[in-house]
């Protein structure tokens, strides 16, 4: 009992500390570095301790310090609860998604079963979903409490694009529990151990709607209408200043971990390294006894999960480095004309498929 | 155990019902109704029944509240409004009425259940609640009632459409 709470509390700690502690500081200098490599520049290089820049590391720590002392501002005729409440109702779904999205499989370490999810429920990919669904409050009201116009269209252009885009996320996650016939991450993982049952083979259009839906819902460039710089000032987060405005910022970059993650479990394999099966890695290391076979083996799949995961976050990064922002009856023209009906037609594709098959 | 989780949620669900009452902002109003749903589906993981919970969450306080916030911030723009609550003053009455009305159904709910000993229900399988369960009595046993709900449905969306359309043309 006290063994498994506190291998539940390490599991949660370590997901903390990947995403705010790592993930979140280390994509703001990242995302710096991508954007001045696209555009031929050097990127940030001045923040330094005494004269040393960590190749412009430590303006994550710049940033952090900046938004610690910056005044917290409310304006006039602002809901100060609402106003106070939304970034944190909006970082936090970011986070929680994590609990049920596994990052190894499970291993027997000193006779004990590890299985590396904080939580494996038997719903988990519509907590996902659920989780998602629920991360629109952030910014609806984050829009509605600053009492400004601009503010204001930013959470409507939010609202309507996140229920436009949730639709097609919804359908394209039936596809994947079609194929895989669970809801349970943790299964739908361990199912891809053979290379040609990844997701992206067994379900390629769903990936790549999967992966359009995901970004439109983290509002990211092509699909950042809502905060839109040369239109709307800021969207939704025009009147936020301070930490407040840090943690509208933190919930984005940790939602594209979020989806990251979602998109190397659903669809490229979770923790498997193609052609190396478990079983094999675990022969191979068999000298180390039992407890050293799996915890190489836990290692090595945690490795491997975080590569990809990289990989996603850099493919989002050079994404928005490169397109221009849609219009806004454009984003909502491709949400309910083209991937609507596609990933309708996949769902009824994949059913005649897996009928064809049995 | 089971207690220690139950009476601070059901304390939380009740605070928020009362406050989506008495709140002065409709908005105010509406975040609480969401406090409360999220609440509600905290009582149904108890009652083992993750996937109903999971759809209070994603349906009621995911998908409709999402739909009342966006309309209220449409109408209501300037926050409350003090013509809507001068109306409803006038209707203290029947307030009122419809409280007492509800409590007495309420009471009677109570009433029955306790008569039909439902205090000792049969102990629950293994897989009571899952999705697999829940679908396979959706699709066997109850298939009917469930496509003439989705039938209601289609018809109640098909219905705001041409309500809705008559008056912009």
């Amino acid at each position: 009992m006290i063994v498994d709470l506190l291998i539940t509390l390490v599991k949660i700690l370590f997901i903390l500390a990947i995403t705010v502690g790592f993930f979140a500081p280390v994509l703001t200098w990242v995302e710096r570095k991508q954007s001045a490599v696209m555009q031929d520049r050097i990127g940030a290089n001045r923040a330094d301790i005494l004269g040393f820049t960590a190749l412009g590391l430590f303006h994550a720590v710049a940033d952090a310090l900046k938004m610690f002392t910056k005044e917290d501002f409310i304006p006039q005729g602002a809901n100060k609860v609402l106003h106070t409440l939304s970034p944190i109702l909006a970082l936090i779904p970011a986070i929680v998604t994590f609990s049920v999205v596994p990052f190894g499989g499970e291993y027997t370490l000193f006779g004990k079963k590890v299985n590396l999810v904080i939580s494996d429920l038997n719903v988990g990919l519509l907590f996902v979903f659920a989780i998602a669904s629920l991360s629109t409050y952030g910014y609806v009201i984050a829009g509605w409490s600053s009492n400004n116009n601009w503010s204001l269209l930013g959470s409507m252009r939010t609202s309507s694009q996140m229920i436009s885009y949730e639709v097609t996320m919804g359908l394209t996650i039936i596809g994947v529990l079609m194929v895989y016939g669970t809801l349970k991450l943790t299964e739908i993982g361990a199912a891809q151990e053979n290379f040609f049952h990844w997701g992206i083979f067994l379900q390629p259009l769903g990936f790549f709607m999967f992966l359009a839906a995901s970004i439109a819902e983290n509002k990211r460039i092509p699909f950042d209408n809502p905060e839109a710089e040369s239109e709307l000032v800021a969207g939704y987060f025009t009147e936020y200043s301070g930490l407040k405005f840090g943690m509208f910022f933190m919930a984005e970059f940790i939602e594209m971990v979020t989806i990251a993650a979602l998109v190397t479990i659903l669809f490229f394999g979770g923790w498997h390294f193609p052609f190396v099966s478990t079983a094999a890695l675990l022969s191979v290391f068999e000298f180390l006894g039992a407890t050293g076979a799996n915890l190489v083996a836990m290692l090595f799949h945690v490795g491997v999960f975080f590569a990809k995961v990289a990989f996603f976050i850099w493919f989002q990064m050079t994404v928005r480095w490169t397109l221009p922002r849609f219009r806004y009856d454009q984003i909502m023209k491709l949400g309910w004309k083209i991937l609507l009906p596609l990933s309708l037609a996949n769902v009824v594709v994949t059913g005649l498929v897996l009928l064809a098959v049995s | 155990m089971e207690l220690l989780i139950f009476y601070p949620i059901a304390f939380v669900s009740i605070v928020a019902a009362l406050l989506v009452v008495f709140n002065k902002s409709p908005i105010g109003s509406a975040v609480s109704l969401i406090g409360m749903m999220l609440c509600l589906a905290g009582i149904f993981v108890m009652q083992k029944a993750h996937f109903i919970a999971i759809l209070q969450v994603l349906i009621y306080a995911g998908a409709i509240m999402v739909l009342f916030m966006f309309v209220i911030m449409l109408l209501n723009l300037k926050g409350d409004d003090t013509a809507a609550w001068a109306a409803r003053d006038k209707n203290k009455l029947l307030s009122v009425l419809t409280g007492v009305l509800v409590v007495g159904v309420l009471y009677k709910i109570v009433d029955i259940a306790t008569r039909t000993e439902l205090n000792s229900p049969a102990p629950l399988t293994d897989n009571f609640g899952t999705v697999a369960e829940v679908g396979k009595a959706l699709f066997t046993d109850y298939v009917l009632p469930f496509e003439v709900a989705s039938i209601l449905l289609l018809v109640a969306m098909v219905g705001a459409l041409v309500l809705a359309k008559s008056k912009v043309d």
